[in-house]
């Protein structure tokens, strides 16, 4: 056990931050989920990308820097730190990517991850349908083979940037006799593809930060499915595991926004009633427990340890102490609390409404808390399934 | 960055797990129980064997020489086993105080009688009255203010406190001070009785950790056994979420302990802070933990017969040592909302200093 960091590891720290300093924007861009925003968000994508820094952890060859998984929490770690924008592309460079690195063909590769990497083409996921949300293997949502084309039927919704975005990944009933997880492919859909209808679907906050999508009788080319016909859900569930949770929520987000909480506190603290500060002071140590535990298992797996059901136990960890910390800030702003950033009095109120409307959704997606503590319970703890 | 252990590390702890599963059984706790002291001279001497009251004792004084890095695993077996021993206090606080007091005499006298067993030291915890294990101590490290008092227990007026852990035998412990048992005082004494705090409580928090996880896997076990409405218990989802946020207490908790230990064993600046943070995530995970395996057990669980308790009151005494939640909450606090405080990304390891 050493928990320093390497000459090497820092030269990296040092270089992610050269070029944070000097290319982050000074003011935050607007929403990814409004279509101004979305572009402008587009746009940051494509500089990351032209300096080398969109996806380091990605081979040379499709745009990344081949770094390990600790520089990539390094990596992390200064892109919170440097208050950069959010990653508009995440369900493409975090989830799909990763996949298609996986399963995919060369073809494939040259053909997507490059544009992947460069937001030129954004990516929204296609998991959930009206009929299969926890359980997500009941999924309906035909893709019919046509000798070199699926024909798609079906509905998808809750489709993350499904608004905006170009292209659609999601499972699809390739061998309709099929039942649960048996028959499923893993299909790639462009959104303007005839025969898909989006319709957007305003969120908690009001914006259209998803989708509904319909398929009648859209027809795609059958080299856009991942993996072989049928093993859609084995991919599906790499696309789930702890690598790409990793990804989409590395320990340096919660960590920036128990900092402001901090500051928040610090700032109001005499206006505050007393159990405050112990919330404050909780939610802190969680986020670096967090970090902590990240690092540990990083190690591990760079050790040429696997990580298997464990990865539910940090979905839990991370939506419940996201939740907490900005409970914790809206208790803090008191009154102002409820006040949206254009109204007068809203000095101060910064974006913890907004995200506390986001946070709340923490414990429903990617799984829900109470699907993870069924896995934790029967796949770590060996509880019995009935 | 390297956040593993190595397999020495490991091969040394599934060795202790191992001895301490046929040696420290709940019969044998319980046999303790009825006798004077919770310490067993023939247990120690078979401990002592192993290398664990020397564990910190340098190799020229005939222990281990090994660090707290080292130790944190096996403080973990000897939560798992309810090991009623004077472990933290001997093996975790003293070897190091006795070490670094400076009267090498001292450290002569007794560092090498702690590596053979032949030697039980209790040291004043320095935030509570309690003594622990001061009866079967042959030495006693006493504060009188931030002076540190090495005393002959011959010396001292010891009346028992009993209390709710047998395993933890509580003693208010008395003694004039003078010149014959002043061994530091000042500036050095200050340092030494802050150093005790961190090393006692990183000792605790590990037990709890290993109480945990062993309270875990005994409910697991009881609600797979345990059938009612014709199906085990464990099957219920009432059940499961019990434990599952039980398990997500204590593989939450056990970084923060093992980060700990590094940073008492390289003597890092945050020490204080990482311990607080160690002591209050396995204290949390412990005490969860207690109240669920009670939860599932049910009504047996409730019973002196069944050995849950023996975890419990482990669970229960280990927050009360080294500091309690609320000291060290309030050392976190301190330290999180100083002004100077670096906190955010990329702090965790001071790697954006």
């Amino acid at each position: 056990m050493d928990l320093t960091y390497t000459p090497k590891q820092q030269a990296f720290r040092a270089e992610v931050r050269a070029w944070l300093e000097r290319h982050t924007p000074a003011r935050p861009l607007a929403s990814f989920d409004t279509r101004q925003g979305f572009e402008e968000h587009r746009r940051w994508e494509a500089e990351l990308d032209a300096g080398g820094w969109s996806m380091v952890p990605w081979p040379v060859e499709y745009g990344g820097r081949g770094a390990d998984l600790l520089e990539w929490l390094i990596f992390e770690e200064e892109y919170y730190r440097a208050s950069a924008p959010g990653r508009v592309n995440q369900n493409g460079i975090f989830l799909l990517g990763p996949t298609i690195m996986e399963y995919g063909t060369p073809e494939q590769k040259a053909r997507f991850l490059p544009r992947m990497a460069s937001s030129d083409e954004v990516w929204a996921q296609g998991w959930s349908e009206p009929n299969a949300g926890s359980d997500m293997a009941a999924i309906q949502a035909t893709a019919i083979r046509d000798t070199d084309h699926y024909v798609i039927n079906g509905q998808k919704t809750w489709a993350s940037r499904g608004a905006y975005a170009h292209w659609l990944f999601g499972l699809f009933r390739s061998d309709p006799g099929s039942e649960r997880h048996h028959g499923l492919s893993f299909i790639l859909v462009p959104l303007d593809s005839p025969g898909v209808t989006v319709r957007p679907i305003e969120k908690l906050n009001g914006k259209a930060a998803f989708a509904e999508i319909f398929f009648d009788d859209a027809r795609v080319p059958v080299e856009h499915r991942v993996g072989e016909e049928g093993q859609g859900w084995k991919v599906a569930m790499a696309t789930a595991s702890f690598e790409r949770g990793l990804m989409l929520r590395s320990p340096a987000r919660f960590q920036r926004t128990a900092a402001r909480l901090v500051d928040l506190y610090r700032e109001n603290a005499g206006g505050c009633e007393p159990s405050l500060r112990e919330k404050v002071v909780e939610c802190w140590m969680r986020a670096e427990a967090y970090a902590l535990e990240t690092y540990r298992t990083v190690c591990r797996l760079l050790a040429g340890g696997r990580i298997g059901a464990e990865a539910s136990l940090n979905k839990i960890f991370w939506s419940e102490l996201d939740l907490a910390m900005h409970e914790a800030a809206l208790e803090i702003l008191g009154v102002r609390a409820e006040l949206l950033p254009e109204a007068p009095a809203a000095e101060g109120v910064d974006d913890w409404l907004d995200g506390y409307l986001f946070a709340l959704a923490g414990p429903i997606y990617a799984g829900t808390n109470e699907i993870q503590r069924n896995v934790i319970a029967e796949r770590v703890l060996g509880l019995p399934r009935k | 960055m390297d956040f593993t252990f190595n397999e020495d590390q490991e091969l040394f702890q599934s060795t202790l797990r191992e001895f301490l599963a046929r040696e420290c059984t709940p019969e044998a706790i319980r046999a303790r129980w009825s006798e004077d002291a919770a310490h067993s001279p023939e247990l120690w001497r078979k401990l002592a064997e192993l290398g664990i009251p020397g564990l910190l004792v340098p190799e020229a004084d005939e222990g281990m020489g090994l660090d707290e890095i080292d130790a944190v695993l096996l403080f973990e077996e000897a939560g798992r086993a309810a090991l009623p021993e004077p472990l933290i206090a001997t093996a975790a606080v003293a070897s190091r105080m006795l070490a670094e007091i400076g009267d090498r005499a001292l450290a002569d006298r007794w560092l090498k009688r702690i590596a053979v067993g032949e030697a039980i030291v209790a040291v004043a915890d320095p935030v509570s009255p309690f003594v622990t294990d001061a009866d079967v101590a042959h030495l006693l490290l006493l504060a009188h203010a931030d002076e540190v008092h090495a005393v002959d227990p011959a010396d001292a007026r010891r009346v028992p406190q009993p209390g709710n852990d047998p395993s933890r035998r509580l003693f208010s412990v008395s003694f004039v001070p003078g010149e014959g048992t002043r061994v530091a005082e000042g500036e050095p004494g200050r340092k030494l009785w802050a150093d005790a705090l961190d090393r006692g409580a990183l000792a605790a928090a590990a037990q709890q950790i290993g109480v945990a996880d062993r309270l875990i896997e005994t409910s697991c076990a009881y609600a797979e056994q345990r059938h009612q409405f014709g199906k085990p218990i464990g099957s219920f989802q009432a059940v499961k979420h019990l434990l599952a946020d039980c398990k997500v207490k204590l593989e939450y908790a056990r970084p923060v302990v093992h980060r700990a230990a590094h940073s008492v064993a390289r003597g890092a600046a945050d020490r204080p802070l990482h311990v607080s943070m160690a002591k209050l995530a396995a204290s949390q995970a412990a005490g969860s933990a207690a109240r669920v395996a009670l939860q599932v057990h049910g009504a047996i669980g409730y019973t002196w017969e069944q050995d849950l308790h023996l975890w419990m009151r482990r669970a229960w005494s280990l927050e009360q040592a080294w500091g309690r939640d609320a000291f060290h909450r309030a050392r976190v606090a301190e330290a999180v909302l100083a002004e100077e405080a670096r906190l955010g990304p990329g702090e965790t390891f001071g790697g954006g200093a």
